[in-house]
């Protein structure tokens, strides 16, 4: 039973890091390298879009996919009863 | 005041808060001295962090090389960055679990083998040295010019001042000189960027200036990408690096920041596993608000620099221009003999070469900003590559007493005696980082860079597999190791050192990839090798892998079978 918990605890756990990896690759080396002449036709103010998601954007999103995962997590160690005292 | 005395006084005090730190928080067992006693808050601990790892490198040559590379210099903004995701998701909170002092001990018990913790000792030393040598450099370049002595007499009172609180502290005297220092840096990096952003932009914020019009009306961005085409140079905003070498530089530096002892070795210090996952999250925004930063002063900076001295007299030009020719860091050559300024992006007619590292020490004095802010950049400069030095040094000496004498050559050493190998370990490693400042290999985030690509070949798919993977073992770990730092370092020496073969051009690089960025290759070897390997040898003991079990849910007594 507690293996089984476990174990789903552990699946969950995995696949939140896919969906933020898959967030941080898209936000990196997806706007900021392969896409970043498309997106450069876009212009923010005085940035090409591309050029801002290469030099400030992706920083930014790093910064938020780990707060959500710091949050995700604390909720499902507390739901699997895996948390720390 | 001139610069110079403001600059005696603002380093002369924050050295002396660094060590009057170091004399109240001095270690008084391995504990302390390894990992701080366990009990780092994550906010200090994310403090402390971002001052270790935000070097001499991050500090004093960032902004400079990507104000010369412009939009290329994406690869260290995004690089120096994207591994704390890493960081936080993948390793950090398992390491804490796991809970010892090392990142070979971690290697060395998953993989139960005294050889895989020798690979890791190795690694971990190899990649420590590469990257202590750039600081020293930096502390180097800091004197010279701002303190007016010699190089070398600046490199030995930096390496005094490390000595004392590394060797006297440990983690707990590097930890909160690291609070410290981080504060230093960041206000020292802030105040002339918010200045420089004020006059150029007329708004506060670099970040949001760095988009702004300028006086003129038009956009700082393409009023720069105007003058580099003018002056032959690739337009700032695209640079001219392949797609594929860019890929491959920024993932060897995100997955080597990932991969570095002294950076990992941090989240060893908080109490719980929930701490260690916040606490990257803390250091990141410490880290991106200078990393946020960089690349706004890159650019005004390099606008700065064109519009003051390109077709100038040099006759006419500012003060701060003789100060740094005379560090031989800016030279003028008159091919033409005219007296004026030509910078241009031709080699043959251009007559005027520029150091990237000087650019943020410089800045300050191209903006004509006040004395203090300038003195306040040198003392900035020197907190950031202290506290990675010490960090390094750490690694270092814990790797030498912990890792090789504790683990493998005198395991019934007290705790007491086995603090005076720590000790003794940390001051022969700070000789040696002193040796490298005095006779420095190349420019600092060049030699930096290969550091990562070390870490990216050789640690973090260890780690990684060792996690997440529990049928990997001993055999696959250390042939993936040794074939990843191997490759590596081969394709380093062959294309960046040139200590084999012959003479070679990037034109002779494996698929157009940079030696900065064959890290990211030679992680890919390793995980091949490991993997390959791994089918073909035994699986590890059950109790390895109940460790492995054990180290993925945070509570419960880590090494232990799950409860």
């Amino acid at each position: 039973m507690e293996d089984k918990w476990h174990k789903q605890y552990w699946q969950r756990n995995l696949r939140y890091l896919s969906i933020l990896l898959i967030i941080w690759f898209l936000s990196s080396f997806g706007f900021g390298i392969f896409f970043v002449d498309t997106l450069n036709t876009v212009r923010l103010g005085g940035f090409k879009l591309g050029f801002w998601f290469a030099q400030q954007g992706s920083i930014y999103i790093f910064v938020v996919l780990i707060f959500l995962y710091v949050r995700w997590m604390n909720k499902l160690d507390k739901k699997y009863d895996v948390d720390e005292k | 005041m001139d610069v110079q005395t403001w600059t005696y006084i603002i380093v002369g005090f924050t050295f002396a808060i660094y060590i009057g730190i170091a004399i109240w928080s001095r270690a008084g067992s391995t504990k302390e001295f390894y990992v701080a006693g366990g009990g780092v808050s994550p906010l200090a601990n994310g403090m402390a962090t971002a001052a270790d790892w935000m070097s001499a490198a991050s500090f004093i040559s960032m902004a400079g090389l990507v104000s010369f590379m412009g939009y290329d210099g994406t690869v260290y903004l995004m690089g120096w960055t994207g591994g704390y995701v890493l960081l936080a998701l993948l390793l950090a909170p398992y390491l804490r679990k796991f809970g010892k002092f090392t990142v070979p001990d971690f290697i060395g018990d998953r993989y139960y083998s005294n050889l895989a913790r020798t690979v890791a000792v190795i690694c971990a030393l190899f990649v420590s040295f590469t990257y202590v040598a750039g600081q020293m450099r930096g502390v180097g370049i800091v004197f010279a010019r701002f303190l007016e002595v010699d190089i070398n007499t600046g490199v030995i009172i930096g390496m005094c001042i490390v000595l004392i609180y590394a060797v006297l502290g440990g983690m707990k005297g590097i930890t909160y000189t690291q609070v410290a220092q981080y504060c230093v840096l960041i206000f020292a990096y802030m105040v002339p960027a918010i200045f420089i952003s004020l006059i150029m932009t007329g708004n506060p914020i670099p970040q949001l200036g760095f988009g702004s019009e300028l006086s003129d009306g038009t956009y700082l961005l393409d009023k720069l990408d105007g003058l580099h085409q003018e002056l032959g140079f690739a337009a700032y905003t695209t640079g001219k690096k392949t797609m594929i070498d860019l890929t491959f530089i920024t993932a060897a530096l995100m997955v080597g920041t990932a991969g570095l002892p002294h950076v990992i070795v941090r989240f060893f210090t908080v109490p719980r596993v929930k701490d260690a996952r916040i606490s990257a999250g803390y250091a990141l925004i410490f880290i991106a608000i200078l990393y946020t930063t960089a690349p706004a002063i890159a650019a005004f900076a390099r606008t700065n620099l064109i519009t003051t001295v390109q077709n100038k007299e040099y006759s006419s030009l500012p003060e701060w221009f003789a100060n740094w020719e005379t560090t031989g860091l800016i030279k003028f050559d008159d091919k033409n003999n005219d007296g004026i300024v030509n910078y241009v992006a031709d080699a043959g007619t251009n007559e005027l070469i520029i150091d990237p590292d000087i650019m943020v020490l410089a800045n300050p004095e191209i903006a004509k900003l006040p004395n203090w802010v300038i003195a306040l950049v040198a003392a900035g400069g020197l907190a950031a590559a202290l506290s990675t030095a010490a960090g390094l040094l750490l690694v270092i000496s814990t790797s030498i007493a912990h890792d090789l004498i504790k683990k493998q050559i005198a395991p019934d050493l007290s705790d007491k005696n086995q603090l005076w190998f720590a000790r003794g370990a940390a001051v022969l490693a700070v000789i040696v980082a002193g040796y490298f400042g005095i006779n420095p290999p190349g420019f600092v985030a060049a030699v930096v860079a290969l550091a990562f690509g070390l870490a990216a070949a050789s640690f973090f798919p260890a780690i990684i597999m060792g996690i997440f993977y529990k049928r990997m073992n001993k055999e696959g770990a250390i042939a993936g190791m040794i074939a990843g730092l191997g490759i590596t370092l081969f394709y380093m020496m062959r294309y960046k050192l040139g200590w084999i073969g012959a003479p070679t051009t990037s034109a002779d690089w494996w698929f157009g990839i940079s030696p900065e960025g064959f890290g990211t290759a030679g992680m890919f070897v390793n995980f091949a090798v490991s993997l390959i390997v791994s089918r073909f040898t035994p699986a590890p003991p059950e109790e390895v892998q109940e460790m492995v079990e054990s180290i993925r849910y945070p509570r419960g007594a880590s090494g232990a079978t799950h409860s």
